[in-house]
């Protein structure tokens, strides 16, 4: 592949006139770990729902791998080989760990009603197929002992971690975190940035990471794109944008930041 | 290798139905009884109900009871998987019913009936019911919770009214019209090779029409709740399940929304068309007003009591609504002979009970319009009532929830932790 895998361009979207994301462009490469950060409200869910469209931008394109995917079904931009996890825990929680899980297959199995009722030879390989793909994450992921659990039933921080295992079993081509390590505490953040930098590594999976704290992105991303009610302030390498006034004043005061541009 | 309960040495093991041998022991057992129930035998007739049930006026009351499981099953899978709450099945059952009449039925000056056989008149009950499932999908899908409710409430009275005006094939009036037998034959006129609606024998026994029905349907539901529970295991169960909790994050992880909800209403309502030929046929002939929203709210009560979203669930929520009024009944009438008789507690049983005019007590078992004393009809249904809430606010999980308590505890056994 050449171009981009991912290409926003020109996005905007606001609710009944209230600007949410007000023109904003960025590319994600292949193999690329792209962060987008910005304080809380900035507009970085916003993008992911807009990627995902359950938000529909009034203006801009959206491209994947150059093609447009403006207006498609959510479901279809799952099976196109995107997949993300949500701030606010989005796992079924009535299902166990497990079915989560399984249900990240879903775009990767076939079977169809009719074969599922009557559970013959294919139905039954298939789900032993894609139980075993779902283990081999399990175990990546250190749940083993939570696979029959309720997923309401268990730890935070273990939600987290089974949201990103539902989002891999997708075998996406990339991955759209949303704060993967929000709320978490010290230890529990490192885990993750552990997973998200064997993912990408191990795994070779795209990723576009949304943080609102700096701390995890600058030491993971390659790119970082710095979003402020709605709008792009500043795109580079994290040693760069930490060091860009403008960031500097959207983070810290303006006045830090007329200071940080005299210096 | 002998297995250790809990231990499972494969996957497939792990996602067997049954998937203990002591379970695969129960269920091997209670089918044996089952089989066994309608007639007397010396051990058999030693399990509590057992010898009650398998007699005559009882052993029909079951066969109700198995026919109303099928559609218990089917909405189950559509409210208690996929979340889809709706108060149409009484008109998918309608919708069976009719098909099966049209198609097996006999036809009259006044009556379309093109007199085909069971196997074809059964299964397109049911694929007819579905077929109209799915048209109607289309409404139900994209409202939900109690609009979805409405919506569907909507359906009984256009099938009670669409019954009214066409009487060539749901029969004039309040009497409604002969259903076709429930036996197997070729084709048409012939012969039936297997009748379940005669009295006859089988191999060295003689079985009567209620044990051969009873039979008959009992193997329907048996093929009827494996495909439900292997629907609940594969891929289009756990779609539903995930729309059922988060409908947006299903769409988002690949799940076709739209298409997952319309599946689950043509698959229920197949099942409520089976169920509503069945009832039908075996019955004989029904009252055009029988397919109406009390029907309805009767599977929703089913799933409520028995818990929602699993097949034992059902099956046991269908016995308990089925039986408990017939039980009911009974018990009133016990009382009612108490009353009358000069036992040790008849005038506490007087106290209850109405027996003649003049009489004072709460409940009456003499004819009347309701009101107070309370005629004994309207008992049972304030006993669900009762139920429904005390489910809803103690135990969600309805009797699945209370069986499974009592089985952990029993594994736990002397210790009740
Ligand atoms: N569904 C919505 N309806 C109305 N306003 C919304 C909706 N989603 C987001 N917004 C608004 O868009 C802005 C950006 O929100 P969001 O994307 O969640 O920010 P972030 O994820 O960076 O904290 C906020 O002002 C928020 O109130
Ligand atoms: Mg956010």
């Amino acid at each position: 592949m050449s171009g981009p895998l991912l290409e926003l361009d020109g996005i905007s979207l606001s609710f009944k006139g209230v600007k949410a994301i007000t023109d904003v462009s960025f590319k994600v490469g292949e193999g690329e770990l792209f962060a987008i950060i910005g304080p809380n409200g900035a507009g970085k869910t916003s993008i992911f729902n807009s990627i995902s469209q359950v938000y529909r931008p009034q203006e801009g394109d959206i491209r994947w791998k150059g093609k447009s995917i403006m207006g498609q079904r959510p479901d279809h931009i799952a099976g196109m080989g995107i997949a993300r996890t949500f701030q606010n825990i989005e796992l079924f929680p009535h299902m166990t760990v497990l079915e989560n899980l399984l249900l990240g297959r879903h775009i990767r199995m076939k079977t169809s009603w009719l074969a599922g009722a009557l559970w013959l030879g294919p139905a039954k390989r298939e789900e032993m197929t894609n139980r075993r793909a779902v283990e081999d994450i399990i175990d990546f992921l250190e749940i083993e002992r939570w696979r029959k659990h309720p997923v309401a039933l268990l730890p935070y921080g273990f939600q987290k971690r089974v949201e990103l295992g539902r989002a891999l079993a997708m075998e996406p081509e990339l991955l759209l975190l949303d704060e993967p390590v929000a709320g978490m505490n010290l230890e529990e953040t490192e885990d993750m940035a552990r997973f998200i930098l064997d993912i990408r590594q191990e795994l070779g999976i795209s990723i576009l990471l949304v943080e609102h704290d700096m701390g995890l992105v600058m030491d993971v991303a390659d790119r970082v794109l710095v979003l402020d009610f709605g709008q792009k302030i500043s795109e580079g390498e994290p040693a760069e944008v930490q060091r860009d006034p403008a960031v500097i004043a959207a983070y810290l005061g303006d006045e830090a930041g007329l200071a940080a541009a005299d210096s | 290798m002998r297995g250790r309960p809990g231990l499972y040495t494969s996957y497939e093991a792990e996602a067997a139905l049954l998937p203990t041998r002591t379970r695969k022991v129960a269920l091997g057992l209670l089918i044996l009884v089952l089989v066994l129930m309608p007639f007397s035998l010396p051990v058999i007739d030693q399990i509590p109900f057992v010898r009650f049930l398998g007699d005559a006026p009882w052993l029909r009351v079951v066969n109700r009871a198995l026919i109303f499981c099928i559609a218990a099953l089917g909405l189950n899978l559509l409210a208690g998987l996929a979340g889809q709450v709706s108060l149409g099945h009484a008109f998918f059952m309608g919708v069976g019913a009719y098909t099966a009449v049209l198609m097996g039925g006999v036809s009259t000056p006044h009556l379309w009936g093109w007199g085909l056989p069971m196997w074809l008149w059964l299964p397109a009950s049911g694929v007819v019911a579905a077929g109209v499932g799915i048209l109607v999908a289309p409404a139900a899908v994209r409202v939900r919770g109690l609009y979805l409710a409405i919506t569907t409430i909507g359906l009984v009275f256009i099938g009670l009214h669409l019954s009214r005006v066409f009487e060539e094939i749901a029969g004039p009036g309040a009497l409604g019209r002969k259903w076709p037998k429930l036996q197997l034959r070729l084709w048409k006129e012939e012969e039936p090779f297997l009748d379940f609606s005669g009295n006859g024998h089988w191999f060295w026994f003689d079985v009567n029409r209620t044990q051969k029905t009873y039979y008959f349907l009992l193997a329907l539901l048996v093929l009827f709740a494996l495909a439900a529970a292997n629907l609940a295991r594969s891929r289009t169960g756990r779609s539903w399940a995930a729309i059922r909790d988060r409908d947006v994050a299903a769409e988002i992880m690949g799940v076709a929304e739209f298409r997952a909800k319309t599946t689950a209403f043509a698959i229920s309502s197949f099942y409520a068309g089976v169920a509503g030929a069945l009832l039908a046929s075996m019955v004989g002939q029904m009252n055009p007003e029988a397919w109406n929203l009390l029907l309805s709210v009767e599977f929703v009560a089913i799933l409520l009591i028995g818990g929602m979203g699993r097949v034992s669930g059902a099956i046991m929520g269908t016995f308990f609504v089925v039986l408990s009024p017939r039980f009911v009944e009974q018990f009133i009438g016990w009382t009612a002979d108490q009353a009358e008789g000069d036992g040790l507690f008849s005038g506490f049983w007087d106290l209850l009970v109405v027996v003649g005019s003049g009489d004072f007590g709460l409940i009456s078992v003499t004819q009347q319009a309701l009101g107070f004393p309370l005629p004994a009809s309207a008992l049972d249904e304030i006993i669900y009532g009762v139920l429904i809430i005390v489910f809803l606010l103690f135990e969600p999980l309805g009797l699945f929830g209370i069986w499974v308590k009592v089985r952990n505890y029993w594994k736990g056994w002397p210790f009740s932790y």
